[in-house]
């Protein structure tokens, strides 16, 4: 609908608009276009170029092998125990954060009064934790999560709390924006009708906010995935060879994988986290078009 | 303002709407929500009770004024000394350089965007910007390193480092792109129509409407997106760490070897140094001093995206 209105919009601007200077505005216009084809093109360069360098490796071995950093088994190497420990790690990170996430979306948009000073604060903190940097939750993971109070270690809950509370923001800021758009007139038909304000909730807006909500998760937990800075100060950096076999294990992630073949000097160990990479993006890409996917074919137009 | 007064009578037509008699269910839920909210504010203040500690006991025995004013930082070596300026001076370089290239292009892009590309043309290719703010900052890191260095060892005729901030700066700048382009795209979208249409009617060109009308009236939200790329700038360690090098380096040729302030954090903090050390303290040091810039950015971008939505709304 709007997209048609846009068009029309589009089309009077240009009969109404005036000419200025001809070769002026021409090199204007061709100056912003510069611009975008540069961000485009070096996203296709960047692409290419780790597809190249990943190629040969691509096999097998990379989810049946264990890393190592010994140069006289590179060929015996791969990222199994890092595939997993992310598996790991990103499934309770969903656990934790999405019906947190959602729920505080919920609070905000549908129970809290924005007059009351609390809720200006939790408002503000939410937008603040969102653009805090991912190593501050690697310190408050570090002094806080793993050692200190609650003295979790260096595991895999240590590292799902730690995601779930950098990419919460993401999750109810998302959440949020699709319960807004629930109209009104919804919520009041179903008030009128002598639902309660949870029995609203339930019943009729969460049911219209899901696919937004999905989307905005997917997309958050794809942040989650290729996070490394914070996990890094948990003791992810290590060679670690096994998979996690519970909670409290030790663990790896892809990312931090990948960190650890590019500090190594042989261009071998290079390869290997190019093809690591390869795996790494083509996670990405599925979540990412999962979400568009749901955004284009199941979201509600009111 | 109008809005506001509506969305209270709103809210107290809905109250009256609901039942009077107290139901404890729809309390118990409420306060689970409200609880759930409130976890975001537990985290800030937690975030605030891990670095205060340590940081009070790292300036116990370092004066603050050889902290900010001291030009080494050796503070993982024998004889170590504590002057923080070398690494603020990293972050300051690659974010500059970073920003340079961002802000230009993201600004640049949001223009044609939001006043010249044909609506298909953007839904287009807004999820593909999105995608290059997606990719996992490893990655270009390793692609500073290995694809952008090399190149500009060729090319330029100067000394270049093979791990240099340059290389890292222009591919962190490339990454924050998209956090420049769909905030300012944001605020020039809701600019309002009259005004274009008003320059339009004076015979304005469409340059001169974009120019001249909506970025200025997009203001503060432009600035708000380029303080939040600042900030992203800032706060980013992965690439640097990688592409930059680690080393401490008082100096202002982003051409040499420098370590940022998150470097430094994220390469002491992988040691897995003992507890009670003081170079266990010094992560938490540093990272007070980043925590308190970002913040200090993020609050005057949240108050600037605040002041133009109240104007056009």
């Amino acid at each position: 609908m709007s997209a048609d209105a846009a068009v029309i919009r589009a089309a009077v601007t240009r009969r109404l608009e005036g000419t200025g200077r001809p070769l002026r505005e021409r090199l204007f216009h061709v100056l912003l276009v510069t611009c975008l084809v540069v961000a485009v093109l070096f996203l296709v360069v960047l692409l290419a170029y780790v597809l190249a360098k990943g190629w040969d490796r691509l096999d097998s071995r990379l989810w049946t092998e264990q890393p190592t950093a010994r140069v006289r088994r590179v060929d015996q190497s791969g990222v199994q125990s890092a595939i997993f420990g992310t598996i790991w790690v990103i499934s309770l990170t969903a656990l934790f954060c999405m019906p947190v996430g959602i729920a505080a979306a919920i609070y905000l948009e549908e129970y809290a009064r924005p007059e009351l000073w609390v809720n200006r604060l939790i408002e503000l903190n939410i937008q603040n934790l969102a653009a805090v940097p991912s190593i501050v939750y690697g310190i408050l993971a570090l002094g806080f999560i793993a050692r200190g109070p609650l003295g979790l270690g260096f595991t895999v809950l240590t590292a799902a709390i730690t995601l779930s509370l950098l990419v919460l923001p993401i999750v109810i800021i998302a959440s949020r924006e699709a319960i807004r758009a629930v109209p009104n007139s919804i919520r009041d038909g179903s008030l009128a009708l002598g639902a309660t304000r949870w029995q609203t909730v339930r019943r009729q807006v969460l049911p219209s906010a899901v696919p937004g909500i999905a989307t905005g998760s997917i997309l958050a937990l794809s942040r989650a995935i290729g996070e490394a800075a914070p996990l890094l100060l948990i003791g992810a950096a290590g060679f670690i060879a096994f998979n996690p076999d519970g909670l409290d294990s030790r663990f790896t992630v892809l990312p931090i994988q990948i960190f650890n073949f590019v500090r190594l000097p042989q261009a071998a160990f290079h390869t290997l986290a190019w093809a690591a990479i390869v795996i790494l993006l083509a996670i990405l890409l599925v979540m990412n078009s999962l979400a568009i996917y749901i955004r284009n074919h199941y979201q509600q137009r009111w | 303002m109008a809005s506001v007064t509506g969305e209270s009578v709103r809210g107290t037509a809905r109250r009256s709407l609901g039942r009077t008699r107290p139901r404890y269910g729809e309390l118990i839920i409420k306060v689970l929500l409200f609880l759930a909210a409130g976890l975001s504010v537990a985290t800030t203040l937690a975030i605030v009770a891990s670095l205060i500690p340590p940081t009070v006991e790292f300036f116990q025995r370092v004066s603050p004024i050889e902290f900010f004013t001291g030009t080494d930082w050796t503070a993982l070596f024998k004889n170590p000394k504590y002057g923080v300026l070398p690494l603020v001076a990293g972050t300051l370089i690659i974010t500059g350089v970073a920003v340079l290239i961002a802000v230009p292009l993201g600004l640049g892009t949001a223009i044609y965007l939001s006043e010249y590309a044909h609506p298909r043309v953007r839904a287009f290719f807004k999820p593909i910007l999105e995608v290059l703010a997606g990719i996992p900052t490893v990655v270009y890191g390793f692609f500073a390193l290995v694809a952008i260095t090399p190149i500009l060892q060729d090319y330029l005729p100067w000394d270049v480092d093979i791990y240099n901030g340059f290389a890292a700066a222009f591919v962190m700048g490339i990454m924050i792109i998209p956090t420049v382009a769909s905030l300012s795209e944001d605020a020039m979208s809701a600019v309002p129509h009259s005004l274009r249409d008003g320059a339009y009617a004076l015979g304005s060109s469409r340059m001169i409407v974009s120019v001249r009308v909506v970025v200025p009236a997009a203001l503060s939200g432009i600035v708000a997106a380029v303080i939040l790329a600042i900030s992203r700038a800032i706060g980013e360690t992965m690439i640097v760490a990688i592409a930059a090098g680690n080393r401490p380096n008082w100096g202002w040729n982003p051409f040499e070897q420098m370590a940022t302030m998150t470097a430094y954090i994220a390469g002491a903090g992988q040691g897995d140094l003992p507890t009670g050390s003081f170079e266990y303290k010094t992560i938490f040091a540093v990272g007070a001093l980043l925590f308190t810039m970002t913040f200090v950015m993020n609050l005057i971008s949240i108050r600037l995206v605040r002041k133009y939505r109240e104007v056009y709304e």
